[in-house]
């Protein structure tokens, strides 16, 4: 190979930015096109950085728009390469109608989503919008909560992404600031270890393979649009879970680390459970400890993939719970909140009538405090003790003023 | 658990400086988190930075923090923001101030009978390094307060922290730590 590796030490301290950028090294990405936006771009500058330096053989495109960014990265996976970016908030939802380009096309390209509010107000700290406007964009959506993560799940994003069973793009979420910028220790790979796992790009169906000529971004109308849809639905329900299962054993033989796409934490004998996603499923799983210590039985459940949505393993993970808070970090302005109704959804048919609340959160970087949390769990307890969600179904935590509640 | 808020202002380095902190305890075995509140972002703001160390991974990632150590890198801070706040009976302050801990302490009525140290570390940073980035002196002064590594270990772990900047500014520092850890009272 013609480039320089890089030596890295056991444990480095990293902030996720740094992490995800050192992965994308690792993979040897052919093609970055970004436009960068805070605070995701340390990710894009990472990368800009490495190959100007001689570490990686790829090619760093500066476009003039994150439409222009995920248009360019698009077109590169459609030539055939190994292909990511990184972007958040507003950069996001300028790509948003390239996104469904991508999926539609089927088209691997690893995206770091840096989470981040969107405006207005404007504001730059992290928050679950961007992520949830992704969520039918028909992308493979990955979270990290914490450094670590984001750089395992960009190694592992690549693996399933570029699958040739798979071909769909996948999004790697780290929370905006609270992972992004903040360091903490992050177990390495070998530059050797990290690209034998994620392997060598495996091009299909590519535009420069001028003996097998294929045409990529037709129209299709009444006759053929469904049929296409379908297909990917198809593959994103039956074909995705059973890759991210084996991409995430196979990461666990190199490394130890295990992951799931659905992430449990003390909920064997659980009365009481968190659902929630990014930072927030660490500090809870802190605070649900200490609340055993006073005789409540907590547990945690995180997603760790929110697109295909885990159904069938959200609803295993909360059976036999008895009182249920779905936190959202993301205004679901007029409706109950994505993880409410997606766990009312799991368990509806089940025989798991648990007792769920709805709390929004954490909007526009506002701090989810332990306080708050051993607060919430105290709540649910009482729900179960009174054999009924004795609050509203929807109420906001952490914002001034009078407190807010709804349905 | 071992909890620091920095009092800084951008561009004064306490984001790099928590975070060379976090890299050198990384290396004795300990769990690390840095991180910042960044607020307007503009260069001379008020802002704060944060470390935490433990034995076992550092789950907690709230913001808020009931601080061991108060580390104010800025001299005008402690007149002009609160740095008490969320403070614990135990928390230790270390100050950068011309002004001896006596006076800084009848200026600021609030730091009345907690645990003060004073060390001058623009003045240090500017003798040695030749810019007001006061970062690196107060890690000095904080290795001297706390008594948590040897400084020579400190220096040595410093040095490959810094270890892409030209020898000349990473000589510069290791002066300013060690002024810095003579220094403070």
């Amino acid at each position: 190979m013609a480039f320089e590796k890089m030596e890295l030490k056991d444990i480095e301290v990293w902030d996720g930015n740094r992490a995800a950028a050192q992965a994308l090294r690792q993979a040897q990405v052919d093609v970055v096109a970004a436009y960068p936006i805070t605070p995701s771009t340390p990710i894009v500058e990472g990368y800009a950085q490495f190959t100007a330096d001689g570490y990686v053989e790829g090619e760093f495109v500066m476009v003039e728009s994150e439409h222009a960014a995920m248009s360019a990265c698009i077109g590169a996976a459609a030539a055939g390469g190994r292909v990511a970016t990184a972007t958040s908030s507003q950069g996001f939802a300028l790509m948003v109608e390239t996104l469904y380009q991508a999926s539609g096309m089927r088209l691997p390209i690893v995206l770091n989503v840096v989470n981040r509010a969107l405006a207005a107000p404007l504001n730059v700290n992290g928050d679950h919008s961007d992520m949830y406007l992704g969520r039918d964009s028909g992308w493979i959506q990955f979270d990290a909560y914490c450094p670590q993560e984001a750089y395992d799940l960009n190694l592992i994003a690549f693996k399933v992404s570029e699958d040739h069973d798979v071909r769909l793009p996948a999004m790697v979420n780290q929370d905006g600031f609270m992972t992004s910028h903040t360091a903490q220790g992050v177990h390495t790979l070998s530059d050797d270890a990290a690209y034998g796992f994620v392997g060598e790009f495996k091009p299909m169906n590519d535009m420069l393979d001028f003996e097998h000529p294929v045409t990529h971004g037709v129209q299709t109308e009444e006759d053929w649009h469904f049929e296409h849809k379908a297909r990917q639905h198809n593959d994103l329900m039956t074909k995705v879970h059973p890759k991210i299962n084996a991409a995430f054993a196979e990461f666990e033989k190199l490394t130890g680390r295990k992951y799931n796409l659905v992430e449990k934490y003390n909920m064997d004998d659980a009365d009481v459970c968190v659902v929630c996603l990014g930072t927030s499923v660490e500090t809870a799983r802190e605070v649900a400890l200490e609340m055993r210590e006073q005789g409540i039985k907590a547990g945690v459940v995180g997603l760790r993939v929110i697109r295909p949505f885990p159904f069938m393993e959200v609803a295993e993970a909360l059976k036999g719970i008895k009182a249920i808070a779905a936190l959202d970090r993301s205004s679901p302005n007029g409706a109950a909140g994505m993880l409410f109704n997606e766990i009312a959804g799991s368990l509806f048919n089940t025989d798991t009538k648990a007792l769920l609340s709805g709390y929004i959160y954490g909007l526009g970087g506002r701090d989810l405090t332990k306080a708050h949390l051993t607060a919430l769990y105290k709540e649910l307890q009482a729900n179960v003790d009174a054999g009924k969600v004795t609050t509203p179904l929807q109420q906001f935590i952490g914002v001034r003023g009078p407190k807010l509640a709804y349905l | 658990m071992l909890e620091i808020r920095w009092h800084s202002r951008a561009g004064q380095g306490a984001v790099t400086g928590a975070k060379g902190l976090a890299d050198v305890i990384s290396t004795t075995g300990k769990h690390v988190q840095a991180f910042a509140f960044y607020g307007s972002a503009k260069r001379g703001a008020a802002m704060t930075a944060y470390n935490r160390v433990d034995d076992k991974v550092v789950m907690n990632h709230e913001k808020y923090m009931r601080p061991d150590y108060v580390f104010v890198i800025d001299p005008a801070l402690a007149m002009t923001t609160d740095v008490t706040i969320n403070h614990k009976e135990s928390t230790k302050y270390i100050i950068t101030t011309h002004l001896s801990t006596e006076e800084l302490v009848k200026a600021q009525p609030k730091l009345e009978g907690k645990e003060v140290y004073t060390v001058d570390c623009i003045t240090i940073a500017n003798e040695t390094i030749g810019r007001a980035i006061p970062n690196t002196p107060m890690l000095g002064a904080f290795m001297k307060v706390s008594g948590m590594y040897d400084i020579e270990f400190f220096k040595e772990s410093m040095k490959r922290v810094l270890g892409k900047l030209p020898q000349k500014i990473i000589d510069a520092n290791m002066f300013a730590i060690q002024r810095a850890y003579d220094e403070v009272k």
